[in-house]
Formats: C-alpha cells, structure tokens, sequence
C-alpha cells in the first residue's frame, strides 16, 4: 500500500511508539550523568570499608554525600528501567507476558528507588 | 546443507543468515553480550544496595548482618561480579556514547575497543580489589 504520509507527519506523528527517540535520548543523558555518580559511588563504598555503624552514618548524612547518592540511585533506576524495558521487548513476544514484564519492571526500579531514598533520607535527616 | 534458498525457479540461492552456533565468536559480539548482561547484572544487584541502605537506617544490629553476608565468602564473590559488571557496563557505555559520534565504528577499530573494554574492565575491576584488601587490612 502506498504510504500517503508526508515526511513532516511522520515527524509530528514520532513513529510507531509514539514518542520517537526520546528513550534513546534519555538512556544517553542518563549514561552521561552516571559516569562521574558511579565513580563517586565507588570511591564513597571503597574509602568507608571497615567503618562502624556510627562512623557510616555520619559520612551517609552529609548533605553532599546524601545529595550525590540519591542522584546516583534515582538515575540508575530510570537508566536500568530503559535497559530491562529493551530486553523485555527484544526477547518476550507474547503480548501478556511482555506487558505484564513491562510493568513489573516499572514496579521494580519504583520500590527500590523508594526505599534506597527513605533510607538516605531518614539517615540524613537523623531518625 | 540447506543454508541457502531460490525464491523463484532459476534464480541463484540467496545466502540465509547462517545459525548462531555457525558464527566464530568475535570481540564485537562477544561485548555486545557482556554489555547486556552486565547491565542485567547490575539491575538486580541494586538490590544489594537498597539492602545495605535501609539496614544502615534500620538498626545496628540489620547493620551488623547485610555487612555479615556481604562480608562473607559468597557475598565478596557476588560484590566482585558486581564490581566488574560496574565497570565493564561503564566502558561498554562510554563506547556507545563514542558510536553516537559516528566514530570507532570501523571493523578493526571496533574490534580493538572491544579488545580494550574487556581487558580495561579486568584492570580496573582488580585495582578496585587491590585497594578494597588493603583499606580492609
């Protein structure tokens, strides 16, 4: 059948998904803002080995500890939710099956974010 | 061997993509693989640090145990894969930003970064442990 779109109603129309490429653009704003957070992430887990529940604590309340890991736990969340979304769609077919994966997925990366943040958020905030 | 096949009478065979298990595994493939499964990794071993987190803001004592476990022999075996997964996910994502550019994507260029990401990755992952062991001593 012949395709009687414009290019310029495609563009408006953003292809099949409806939202063209802005889950491409968000996996690369994500990826870039998670190089400098996972390497802070690492060095804040490496210099705080051996530490004791007093001493952890106190470096998890300083308001630019807290700040950084928040960032760093809330963008690899959405960064992961983009990533498992694609695998789900690359490898399960089935409509039910896929849906059903889509929204556990989303269900997922929420309550780990949700807790990961209550946790920095009551340690912080000294509960 | 039917790897190929004539659409019309006469027509010469079209070549078929070949099977998987007829490929020779190469590089490219083989981090492309690695790229998915160590960000697969990390989705699920985020896990452990929301774990650690609300143990570090529930009591001493939940403290005391996710330490306990991730301390164990089994939980630094998992930590370690997940340090690995960290960074080989990070230089498998670097690349892609770098393909983004439109460049490294020649064949014996890519082949090389894939080389360099994996062997980069063991580097890494190995000082990060080299430093681990002697803040831990």
């Amino acid at each position: 059948m012949a395709d009687m779109q414009t290019p310029l109603r495609k563009v408006r129309g953003l292809g099949a998904a409806g939202h063209g490429t802005s889950e491409f653009w968000r996996n690369r704003v994500t990826s870039v803002a998670l190089i400098p957070l996972s390497l802070f992430a690492i060095w804040l887990v490496v210099s705080g080995l051996g530490s004791s529940f007093a001493e952890t604590r106190a470096t998890l309340a300083h308001p630019v500890v807290a700040i950084l890991l928040a960032l760093f736990v809330i963008i690899s969340l959405d960064h992961m939710r983009l990533g498992m979304g694609e695998i789900i769609a690359d490898y399960v077919h089935r409509e039910g099956a896929k849906l059903t994966l889509l929204m556990l997925n989303t269900f997922f990366t929420i309550l780990v974010g949700g807790a990961c943040i209550f946790a920095l958020l009551k340690i912080a905030f000294g509960g | 061997m039917s790897n190929s096949t004539a659409t019309r009478p006469g027509m010469k065979p079209r070549p078929v993509s070949p099977h998987l298990q007829i490929y020779r595994l190469t590089p490219t493939m083989l981090m492309s693989g690695v790229h998915r499964i160590s960000g697969a990794a990390l989705y699920f071993g985020v896990i452990l640090v929301a774990w650690w987190l609300v143990a570090a803001s529930t009591s001493e004592n939940a403290f005391a145990t996710a330490n306990g476990v991730m301390g164990s022999w089994l939980g630094l075996l998992v930590l370690f894969g997940f340090s690995w997964s960290l960074w080989v996910h990070m230089l498998g994502g670097l690349r892609h930003l770098i393909w983004d550019t439109g460049r490294g994507l020649e064949k014996h260029t890519a082949t090389k970064h894939s080389m360099a990401t994996l062997v980069g990755s063991i580097v890494l992952t190995v000082l990060t442990w080299i430093v681990i062991l002697f803040a831990g001593a």
